[in-house]
């Protein structure tokens, strides 16, 4: 079943919550796992599977499921990493001898469907750097080998972005060949497979990180979401730690299309139109020092001509003592509905491509995730 | 055979646990503590044990009233008479 744009999920600090749009309006229809942080959660469009990761502060990642809609749910065994694996246990250590510790599940970032042509697959993203496979409908996962022996992360070119250890938060699966995969690392970068994960190829081709002495490395850039035009997957875009970059040739090489006298540069979400790959959202923040909204206003940024020009939109946005920031997996979009959740709890949703913005609520916990179905 | 209490806060998801004040269970050391706690409470282990079946960073096993000396391999001694309390730590809230 095709995403419609008519339920929206909510992964918050709080928990999980579930709203359907019935005529124009948002109802709640579900609330799940309340005062348990959900790092991501989605549902499958091929199953309509409602996936929940959670980040129990105590007793570890978990990840349920629920083929209700989140009336009943069923912890599944989350991913874990093989008996005796380790990581490097500094940040950027170039010493091959650098001391390890024990590699384990410290967080969910992502969990993604595979294509439709194998509905028993699934992914997950994590931390620390792991991906994870389920070829039976997520009741079990098996690490992705050929990516966590990659050789830049044996040689320690993998590191933390925001969290103590490298992640994997976004995992996009070509719909046009389902062997072809591109993932985003916080911190090591883009990397790609066109043998559904045997082998991994780094796609990092002009990016800069400016937060590196030598800011040009084969490996060590911080995309905080990568994303792929589906009508045309070989255009690909990135809210970069470092600003905005669009790939025309399937990530092979990235060109910076950063708005120059503009909020549209820092951030962590970024949305494609489903067949223009011109068009794209992203929700601009003040970066590292900061970290809140840009000029105290809240505006989501679109782009209808491939980054040449941005457009900050504004229209039913708080325009002052604003701190809010939106999350990389917090900024959604389908036909030509768009929503976000801030850190600060705001839910905001557009039924015209982002022109204007009504508020589904102000006091929702931190939003971690929001996603459509 | 040790006398086991937990935490209140696993009772949400292990409602059984909430069924009767403390359990009595056969072991030698806290891990095979733990493995039998699993046989009967299948899913247990894993919100005490890491991947690597360390003790996870935020959860306190108390053996006596004395914190767990190996949180690595859990080789703590048990025995007929240890009062052992599972519970969590407040840096984890």
């Amino acid at each position: 079943m095709a995403r419609t744009g008519d339920t929206l999920i909510l992964g918050t600090r709080k928990g999980l919550f579930l709203f359907d749009r019935k005529g124009g309006d948002w109802k709640l229809a579900s609330t799940s796992f309340l005062g348990v942080p959900i790092s991501y959660a989605m549902i499958d469009h091929r199953t309509g599977t409602l996936w929940a990761g959670q980040d129990h502060g105590h007793w570890g990642c978990k990840l349920s499921r629920s083929r209700d809609r989140g009336r009943t749910w069923e912890e599944v065994p989350a991913p874990k990493y093989p008996e005796g694996e380790v990581i490097k246990n500094s940040m950027m250590s170039a010493d091959p001898k650098a001391p390890e510790k024990p590699a384990t599940l410290r967080y969910l970032w992502c969990i993604e469907p595979g294509g439709d042509d194998e509905p028993e697959r699934l992914y997950i993203g994590t931390e620390p750097g792991g991906l994870f496979v389920s070829s039976d409908g997520g009741d079990t996962w098996e690490l992705n080998r050929p990516l966590w022996d990659h050789p830049s992360r044996l040689a320690g070119q993998w590191f933390g972005g925001g969290r103590d250890n490298a992640g994997i938060h976004s995992v996009i699966i070509d719909p046009a060949d389902s062997r072809r995969a591109l993932i985003g690392i916080s911190c090591a970068g883009t990397f790609e497979t066109a043998d559904g994960g045997q082998s991994w190829t780094v796609r990092n081709n002009g990016l800069r990180s400016n937060f590196l002495p030598e800011p040009n490395p084969e490996v060590g850039h911080d995309p905080h979401l990568v994303v792929m035009c589906p009508g045309n997957t070989s255009h690909l875009w990135q809210q970069n730690h470092c600003g905005i970059w669009k790939s025309t040739d399937h990530g092979r090489s990235w060109i910076n299309v950063s708005e120059k006298d503009g909020p549209a540069s820092f951030g962590f979400a970024v949305a494609v139109d489903e067949r223009d790959p011109n068009q794209a959202w992203v929700a601009p923040a003040i970066a590292d020092e900061c970290r809140v909204a840009v000029g105290g206003a809240l505006c989501i940024s679109r782009t209808t001509d491939g980054g040449k020009t941005w457009k900050a939109l504004r229209e039913g946005l708080p325009q002052e003592q604003c701190y809010d920031v939106v999350y990389r997996h917090g900024l959604d979009k389908v036909g030509d509905t768009l929503a976000f959740g801030t850190t600060t709890g705001n839910v905001y949703i557009s039924t015209d491509r982002g022109e204007c913005w009504k508020c589904l609520g102000h006091h929702f916990p931190l939003v971690y995730s929001l996603r459509f179905a | 055979m040790a006398r086991v209490e937990f935490t209140r806060h696993l009772h949400r998801f292990f409602p059984a646990l909430g069924e009767q004040p403390a359990l009595e269970i056969e072991a030698r050391d806290v891990a095979e503590l733990v493995e039998r706690l699993e046989a009967r409470f299948p899913g247990l282990a894993g919100y005490l044990l890491d991947d690597q079946r360390a003790l996870r960073q935020h959860v306190n096993v108390f053996v006596n009233g004395r914190p767990l000396h190996d949180r690595q391999s859990l080789s703590d001694a048990v025995d007929s008479n240890s009062s052992i309390h599972i519970m969590q730590a407040l840096s984890g809230g």
